[in-house]
């Protein structure tokens, strides 16, 4: 194999970028499953979030704006998630099939005439001398906000699930939810509402695609992103911390398999493409047949539907 | 307020109602989706589902009918056996792609040998491909507890990837002039797959297709497998109670479910696509899925599910190009009736009361 | 009513609740007085739990009204009920297995104290009740006992009022029965009123202070269980004379079931595996085990069943080896099982009777002809099951989960007595069934071993294998005892058997030993 073209350096600090819209719908569908809840439609989410922050920031000029209505576009689309699983208690694998195929299409839809424009740059945070410190500046103080709050969020779910009383609640409500209600929580409105941060987190996550990953529209842009999320929250036994490693691993390999195709390197350059998925698969062999005790961390009502008989 | 009340017994109305009421809820909001584009709503509906059907090109578009419903009705079938079953393969379009390029490949290799036995062994190296492709998702389950959902959908990347390595490498058409695509089967009487009757859209796999939903429809009603298939959906420790090995079922619903999906392909590339090129593959796969839910995961349901299916694509073609309607959203307009199928179908296990204001 | 009147702490009048086709409860009033231990009484189904339900807010009544030192009191939900000192022990357990006992005890009160203070908390009060715990520990990996503890300990915290407990020692040996019952006596003696539902007669006559019967959700009858005998309980909770199970002394015939240094790993994380467990069965007999919750009744029953594989030689049927045989294969053997949970194991929930005949009754009734089914064989199997087991049902094309607890497990223990094995092995047949029913079924468990089958009874109702079983055994932490004849066989013996009380160390156990003592001392004045 060739590294000599790859500088390590700019390959960490792209990995970094790279790994934002993986890390935020994973953290996201990672508060979901806790809560006892398995949403498929990350990869729809996504994508709506992908769509809706495009337009808002085309429309209005404003990244900020753009990220913003990228979270309330895949908050939306986790909304009729909710309600048809809490409340009609549909099968969670078929709505959340049903969403990803829906988001696919829908987004399509409203990004006709989207083509092929320039969103509005989301700028590095000036962080002025630290920027030019050899090596580091350039992989630690190069960034943009996203990259640092991406992180932030992956920090504030490890606090909430582990240090406070919501995050014990949630994680009450998705190892048992007789238990819950038996014991007064509204185990649904609960859920609902670790569906919706989960929608705003995907579509946050897609809204870095397409306004800042790639930066523009194009059908199908976030090309499995969602699915490889869901992977992640496996990887990472339902750890926040561990989705932080997750996401930062497999932005590496997309990185360095998009870097190996410009350097022009003697792997043709499918094998390099198809290399993240099998990965992924690779990575939840060896996940999920450690049996036993790190099984614990999946929450035991996992994708079972909770209706208050009596 | 409302509330849910578990019905004692499955509604046998609202078994079949479900359908009937999502369609017709879909075409509500569907409509409503096509006037905010601008458009007519009610000239879009009837074009979707009108025009094709008793239209000015009815002759034509009613064969397209059975062209489009056949891979579907395939690959529905074999999903559902493994949805009732609990195992969610929901990497068919993978599936589809590996047995097209299977067969195609057989086929490929023996141009231009004119045998009639060419064309059995393709169809032979369509299931394999299908099947084998399912297998990977499947082994790993039953050995490593790996969920089956991720990657059998990880690997239709991976098969989109083979797929354009197929087309624009080692299945390319060496007289293609460098052109991306294989030979075309039209061309290759003994490994296409025609018209069988001319004007009604009927080929191979649409035969095939008739008759796995006869063979599925008595597997599940008459066959001791179909009942432990049921069985292991609805309760899987009494299936194991009763006898069945769960992992044997993995093994059986994949493959076959992967099995019948490349055969899909196989045909679908030697006849209506012709040949292998990038983007021969439309999505069926995925498309399928809807197919086996809106069919109820039953043989005969999923046979009109295929036809109404087929009818958004071709009526949605026919809106695009006579009344502009974006092709996207016939996409969106699918995914809205598998949303308002699952919406619906509480109605056969629950009934709905109004009940007061914080009494339950 | 019976020296309660003057400082009543709580009081319930005319409630009535309706659930869609059920009177769950009809004008039930009764009051219980502070300090005092009151029993609820009832068969399965005699609408104790939706009453306990209304007093804690979970369900709203749907006329009447309940009064709290002379207030009203109407919870909207827990929490409410929680703030006006009511607090609540499930009969099925309201824990997170997968959380430790600090974080379970959390989750239960409206106000926690910081982890490390709570922590701090538990350990005092669990001391100080005689009931000891580690916070730390993750409730999975605690016994049944222990998880009882966290429950109550849950609630202690709270400071409560009104203690409400749900059949509090169903998951008890008789050892931690009087443990909790000094914890109780002396809660009690504190002021605290505690409202005890249970079935168990004789315990009721030696806890409580005054007793509410409820049959078919109204009062029948409100009485001081001391003045009464376990009978005249039983024939007002019952509302009819009840006979015994008829069993004729028989000499035992071959040897059918042999099961010989059988070890499992069990399939779930918070199990129990079975270590080197042994015993024999022969025709005409009954065995019964006994255990509490949790000790590795179920991984038997699976070992037995089939679902469970090991050894060949481990499970010998009528002298060949069947331990590595599937459950199927051990039925055409002859060896038949009805598992505990009747609702998505020994039935499928949303099937039809004719299809739940067809679960077990496909190989020995000859209900398939290469692969395929014969509906109407099928059929006509579960209409025998129908006729000859007595069960309620509009038809055979009813769904198992419209049925009622009683009438299903009595088709789930008929479908397998039908079958004619030459053994049975049974897991828990009468939980949650009607008293009538249960009788119907330990009689036709008698009746088969009569009629030459070797049959295992399972259970953790100690009253209920003394009636049937001719050999007792007891399961511990996966291992089984030596079979011993249930004739003369003491209370106390049993108890020693099932492992005495777990989880208490030894310097614990001094102190109970002082609070069991100072409770004989209370319970002597």
């Amino acid at each position: 194999m060739d590294f000599g073209a790859i500088n390590p350096v700019v390959l960490v600090a792209s990995l970094m970028v790279a790994a934002v819209p993986i890390m935020l719908a994973a953290i996201g569908e990672l508060v979901v499953e806790k809560a006892g809840v398995l949403n498929l439609g990350v990869e729809g989410m996504m994508i709506m979030g992908a769509i809706c922050g495009f337009i808002v920031a085309v429309r209005t000029g404003s990244p900020l704006a753009g990220f913003a209505g990228g979270a309330l576009g895949g908050a939306v689309l986790s909304a009729i998630f909710a309600f048809l699983t809490q409340f009609l208690l549909a099968n969670q694998v078929a709505t959340g099939l049903a969403l990803t195929l829906f988001g696919l299409g829908l987004s399509a839809l409203m990004g006709q005439g989207y083509n092929g424009i320039k969103p509005p740059v989301t700028g590095p945070v000036p962080f002025g001398p630290l920027a030019d410190i050899p090596v580091l500046g350039r992989i630690l103080f190069s960034h943009d906000w996203m990259v640092y709050g991406s992180v932030l969020v992956v920090a504030a779910v490890w606090w909430v699930l582990t240090r406070t009383r919501t995050g014990l609640i949630i994680r009450a409500v998705g190892e048992s939810h007789d238990a819950a209600h038996a014991l007064g929580y509204k185990v649904n409105r609960i859920r609902l509402g670790c569906i919706l941060f989960g929608g705003a987190m995907a579509g946050l996550g897609g809204a870095y695609i397409s306004l800042v990953r790639v930066p523009q529209w194009v059908d199908g842009i976030t090309a499995g992103a969602g699915w490889i999320a869901l992977a992640i929250v496996v990887f990472a036994s339902w750890k926040p911390w561990r989705v932080l490693v997750g996401a930062y691993l497999f932005g590496g390999i997309t990185v360095l398999q998009l870097n190996l195709q410009a350097a022009g390197s003697t792997i043709p350059v499918e094998y390099l493409s198809m290399s993240p998925y099998l990965v992924t698969i690779l990575v939840l062999v060896l996940m999920s047949s450690g049996r036993g005790r790190a099984g614990l961390n999946a929450p035991a009502a996992l994708g079972q539907n909770f209706h208050a008989a009596r | 307020m409302l509330a849910l009340e578990k019905r004692p017994n499955p509604s046998r109305f609202w078994l079949y109602a479900t359908p009937v009421v999502a369609v017709a809820l879909t075409m509500v909001a569907g409509g409503v989706m096509f006037a905010i584009l601008g458009k007519n709503p009610f000239e879009v509906v009837r074009t979707i589902f009108w025009v094709p059907l008793f239209g000015e090109f009815a002759w034509y578009l009613r064969g397209q009918l059975l062209v489009k419903a056949g891979p579907l009705i395939l690959i529905a079938v074999g999903l559902s056996l493994g949805f009732r079953a609990g195992i969610w393969n929901i990497g068919a379009e993978g599936q589809y792609i590996m047995g097209a390029i299977f067969g195609a490949a057989v086929g490929l290799a023996v141009f231009p040998t004119e045998n009639r036995l060419i064309f059995p062994v393709m169809i032979l190296a369509g299931l394999f491909g299908g099947w084998i492709w399912a297998m990977i998702p499947a082994i790993l389950k039953t050995r490593f507890n790996t969920n089956e959902i991720l990657v059998s959908l990880m690997l239709v990347y991976v098969a989109q990837t083979i797929l354009a390595m197929a087309s624009t490498n080692f299945l390319r058409n060496p007289e293609g002039s460098g052109f991306p695509g294989s030979r075309n089967f039209s061309s290759y009487p003994a490994a296409s797959n025609p018209e069988l009757i001319a004007g009604t859209g009927i080929h191979w796999g649409v035969v095939t297709a008739v008759f796995v939903v006869v063979a599925a429809h008595v597997l599940l009603q008459r066959h001791l497998l179909g009942f432990q298939i049921k069985l292991a959906g609805q309760a899987p420790r009494a299936a194991r109670f009763h006898g069945v090995s769960p992992n044997r079922l993995v093994v059986l619903c994949m493959g076959v479910s992967g099995a019948l999906a490349g055969v899909a392909g196989l045909f679908e590339v030697t006849g209506p696509a012709g040949q292998i090129s990038i983007d021969f593959n439309v999505g069926y796969g995925f498309t399928a899925i809807i197919v086996a839910f809106l069919g109820r995961l039953n043989p005969v349901g999923i046979l009109f599910a295929g036809l109404l299916m087929a009818l958004t694509y071709i009526g949605g073609e026919m809106a695009a190009t006579n009344l502009g309607l974006p092709s996207a959203a016939i996409q969106a307009f699918q995914g809205m009736l598998l949303f308002f199928l699952l919406a619906v179908d509480v109605m056969t296990n629950y009934r709905i009361r109004f009940a007061a204001m914080g009494a339950r | 009513m019976s020296g309660e009147g003057s400082d009543v702490l709580l009081s319930v009048e005319g409630i009535s609740k309706t659930y869609p086709g059920v009177k769950a409860n009809e004008d039930v009033s009764f009051a219980i007085g502070a300090g005092r231990v009151h029993a609820l009484l009832g068969e399965n189904g005699a609408g104790k739990s939706t009453l306990v339900k209304m007093i804690y807010g979970l369900v709203r009544p749907d006329a009447g009204r309940m009064r709290m030192r002379g207030q009203d009191f109407a919870p909207q939900a827990p929490r409410e009920a929680r703030a006006a000192g009511v607090a609540m022990v499930f009969q099925h357990f309201s824990l997170f297995e997968a959380l430790n006992v600090a974080e379970n005890v959390a989750l239960g009160m409206d106000d926690p104290p910081p982890m490390r203070e709570l922590a701090a908390r538990i350990r005092a009060v669990s001391e100080g009740y005689g009931l000891p715990l580690d916070p730390g520990r993750l409730v999975g990996d605690l016994s049944a006992g222990e998880r009882q503890r966290v429950e109550i300990i849950r609630c202690l915290l709270q400071d409560p009022k009104l203690l409400i407990m749900d059949e509090p020692t169903s998951v008890l040996t008789p050892q931690e029965v009087q443990i909790l019952f000094g914890t109780l006596r002396q809660l009690a003696g504190e002021g605290t009123s505690i409202l005890y539902i249970s079935h168990k007669l004789e315990e009721i006559r030696s806890l409580c202070d005054g007793a509410t019967i409820l049959r078919r959700g109204r009062v029948v009858a409100s009485c001081t269980p001391r003045e009464k005998t376990a009978r005249e309980l039983a024939e007002m909770m019952v509302g009819a004379t009840l006979n015994a199970p008829a069993r004729k002394a028989k000499a035992p015939g071959p040897l059918r079931l042999a099961v010989r240094g059988l070890d499992a790993a069990s399939p779930s994380a918070f199990g129990t595996a079975l270590k080197d467990v042994s015993f024999e069965v022969r025709q005409g007999e009954i065995l019964g085990i006994g255990g509490v919750a949790g000790n590795g009744q179920d991984e038997l029953m699976l070992a037995l069943s089939g679902e469970l594989r090991g050894r060949p030689d481990s499970v010998m049927l009528n002298g060949a080896p069947v331990g590595d045989l599937g459950p199927d294969a051990r039925r055409r053997a002859g060896l038949v099982t009805g598992p505990e949970e009747r609702l998505g194991h020994a039935a499928c929930p949303d099937m039809s009777l004719t299809e739940n005949a067809l679960l077990t009754g496909a190989t020995r009734k000859g209900l398939t002809r290469r692969g395929f089914v014969d509906w109407r064989a099928a059929e006509s199997f579960a209409q025998e099951i129908i006729r000859t087991f007595d069960v309620r049902t509009p038809g055979t094309r009813t769904a198992a989960r419209a049925l009622s607890g009683g009438n299903l497990q009595k088709f789930v223990i008929g479908r397998e007595i039908l079958q004619a094995p030459d053994v049975i092995v049974v897991n828990q047949p009468t939980w949650g069934v009607d008293a009538a029913a249960a009788a119907f079924i330990r009689q036709a468990l008698l009746d088969r071993a009569a009629a030459g089958a070797a049959v295992v009874v399972i259970s953790q109702d100690i009253d209920e294998l003394l009636e049937v079983a001719d050999r007792f055994a007891a399961l511990n932490e996966g291992r089984l005892t030596a079979p011993v004849p249930t004739e003369g066989l003491t209370l106390d013996r049993i108890g020693m058997m099932l492992g005495g009380a777990h989880g208490m160390h030894s310097a614990d156990v001094h102190h109970t030993h002082e609070i069991v003592q100072s409770e004989a001392g209370h319970a002597g004045t």
